[in-house]
C-alpha cells in the first residue's frame, strides 16, 4: 500500500537491467553474482561440514557433486566469481572517484563523462574474462 | 532597377519541407490515477496529430485543449529549464518538453508519472522529499565573511576553480535522476542522486567552507554509501549534470582519495 502511494518501483524496478545502458546491466549482474556466490558459500559450508559425520558421509557428498549438474553449477560459480571480482575492482575504483572523468562544461548532447568508454570497456572485459574462465573451467570439469 | 529573384528551392528541399509538414497520428496513452481518492491507475488513449518537431508535452497539451481537459500535468517553461515536466515516457524518465515524438520511433507513446515520487494526480508527482533532501545538503556557500561590506573584496575564482563545480550547478531539480536510481526504488530514506550531487557542487566550490558539515550529512547509512554506481542517474539527466560522477568524487573525499 505504502509502495503504491509512494510510486516506488521496488525490487522489480531495481532488478530491471534494461532501459539504462550497459552500466545498469553491470549493476544487475554484480548483484546477481553476489547473491549467487553467497548461495554457493552457504552450500559449500554445508558440503564441507559433512566431513564431521565421517568418511562415508564425506565420500557420499563428493559423489553427489561429481555429477554433470554439479559441474554446471561449478562452471557458473567460476563465471560469477570472475565477473564479480573484475567488475568489483572497477566499481571500487569508481567509488573513490578514479576513472569517472573530470568535471567540465557540459555540451549538447550531454553525454555523461562518468559513463565513459573506459568504464564500458572494463564491463565488457569483466564479462569476457568470466566467459573465458567458464570455458576453461568447463573443459577441465567435463574433460575426463 | 535591378530585380533580385530568389533562387527556386531545389526539389530535394521541397520534399524535405513536405516531410516536416506531414501530419502523422500517434496514440498517446496517459496514465490516470488519483491515489488520494483511492483510484487505481488506468490508461486513457488519445489519437493525437503530430509533426516531426512535436514534443511529448505538446501532444499532452493537445489532449488537454481538445480531448480531455482533466488530464493533470505539471509544466512551465517548455524549454528544459524549469524541470517541471519530468515523467516516464515509454518507460524511461524524461522531460516531456525535451522529448520529440519523432525520436521515440513509435506510434504508441505511453506517459506515466515518474517512479519513486508519490503521485498527486495523473502525471503530476509530489517533489516534497526531493526538495527536502536538497535543502538538507545546505545548498548555499557557507563562510563567515560571505556578507558584502564596504571593506570586503570580490572573491576571485580562476576558470579552473569554476569548472570543478559548474556542471553540477546546472541541476534543474527535475527529479529524473531520482526516478531512474535503483536504490531510490527500494530505499525510502535514501538522499538520492540529486541531493548528493548538490552536496558535491558546494564541496567542490573553493569559496565554500562547509565541507565537513556536508560530509557528515552524507556519511549516513541512507546516504552516499547506498549508491552503487549504476550510472542510471547520469544516463537520464537532461542537462549533463552527471550526478554519478559527482557522487563518486564526493565519496572520494570520505575515502581519502580526494583532498
Amino acid at each position: 500500500m505504502a509502495e503504491r502511494l509512494s510510486n516506488r518501483e521496488g525490487i522489480k524496478g531495481m532488478a530491471n537491467p534494461t532501459r539504462y545502458g550497459i552500466e545498469r546491466v553491470a549493476y544487475w549482474l554484480q548483484r546477481l553474482t553476489g547473491l549467487g556466490l553467497l548461495a554457493y558459500l552457504i552450500g559449500h559450508i554445508f558440503e564441507t561440514s559433512t566431513i564431521v559425520h565421517g568418511k562415508v558421509a564425506w565420500d557420499k557428498m563428493l559423489e553427489f557433486t561429481q555429477t554433470p549438474q554439479g559441474h554446471i553449477i561449478l562452471t557458473l560459480v567460476i563465471g560469477m566469481c570472475v565477473f564479480h571480482t573484475a567488475n568489483g575492482i572497477r566499481v571500487m575504483l569508481g567509488h573513490g572517484g578514479i576513472g569517472v572523468g573530470k568535471p567540465g562544461q557540459p555540451e549538447y548532447p550531454y553525454k555523461a563523462a562518468s559513463l565513459n568508454y573506459k568504464q564500458r570497456l572494463c564491463i565488457w572485459v569483466s564479462i569476457g574474462l568470466a566467459a573465458l574462465a567458464m570455458m576453461y573451467g568447463a573443459s577441465v570439469l567435463f574433460g575426463d | 532597377m535591378a530585380v533580385v529573384t530568389a533562387p527556386k528551392p531545389s526539389e530535394e528541399l521541397i520534399s524535405i519541407d513536405k516531410t516536416l509538414d506531414q501530419l502523422n497520428t500517434i496514440t498517446l496513452r496517459i496514465a490516470r490515477s488519483n491515489p488520494a481518492e483511492g483510484h487505481e491507475t488506468t490508461y486513457s488513449e488519445f489519437k493525437v496529430p503530430v509533426k516531426k518537431w512535436t514534443t511529448v508535452l505538446e501532444a499532452i497539451l493537445y489532449v488537454k485543449q481538445n480531448l480531455d481537459h482533466a488530464v493533470a500535468v505539471r509544466y512551465s517553461c517548455r524549454q528544459a529549464s524549469c524541470g517541471s515536466c519530468g515523467m516516464k515516457i515509454n518507460g524511461k524518465p524524461s522531460l516531456a518538453c525535451y522529448t520529440k515524438v519523432s525520436e521515440l520511433h513509435s506510434n504508441v507513446i505511453t506517459v506515466e508519472p515518474m517512479n519513486n515520487f508519490p503521485i498527486i494526480r495523473d502525471l503530476a508527482v509530489d517533489f516534497k522529499q526531493l526538495i527536502s533532501n536538497h535543502k538538507k545538503m545546505k545548498p548555499f556557500i557557507i563562510r563567515e565573511d560571505s556578507e558584502v561590506t564596504p571593506e570586503s573584496k570580490e572573491f576571485i575564482q580562476t576558470p579552473q576553480d569554476v569548472e570543478k563545480y559548474l556542471q553540477f550547478s546546472y541541476c534543474i531539480k527535475c527529479g529524473l535522476c531520482n526516478a531512474a536510481c535503483p536504490t531510490m526504488a527500494t530505499d525510502t530514506s535514501f538522499i538520492g542522486p540529486q541531493g548528493l550531487a548538490q552536496a558535491y557542487r558546494y564541496v567542490a566550490d573553493n569559496r565554500d567552507k562547509g565541507k565537513e558539515d556536508r560530509l557528515k550529512i552524507v556519511d549516513d547509512s541512507h546516504g552516499i554509501w547506498r549508491c552503487h554506481f549504476a550510472g542510471s542517474c547520469s544516463h537520464v539527466c537532461p542537462k549533463g549534470v552527471d550526478p554519478a560522477m559527482a557522487i563518486q568524487l564526493l565519496r572520494g573525499y570520505l575515502l581519502g582519495f580526494q583532498k
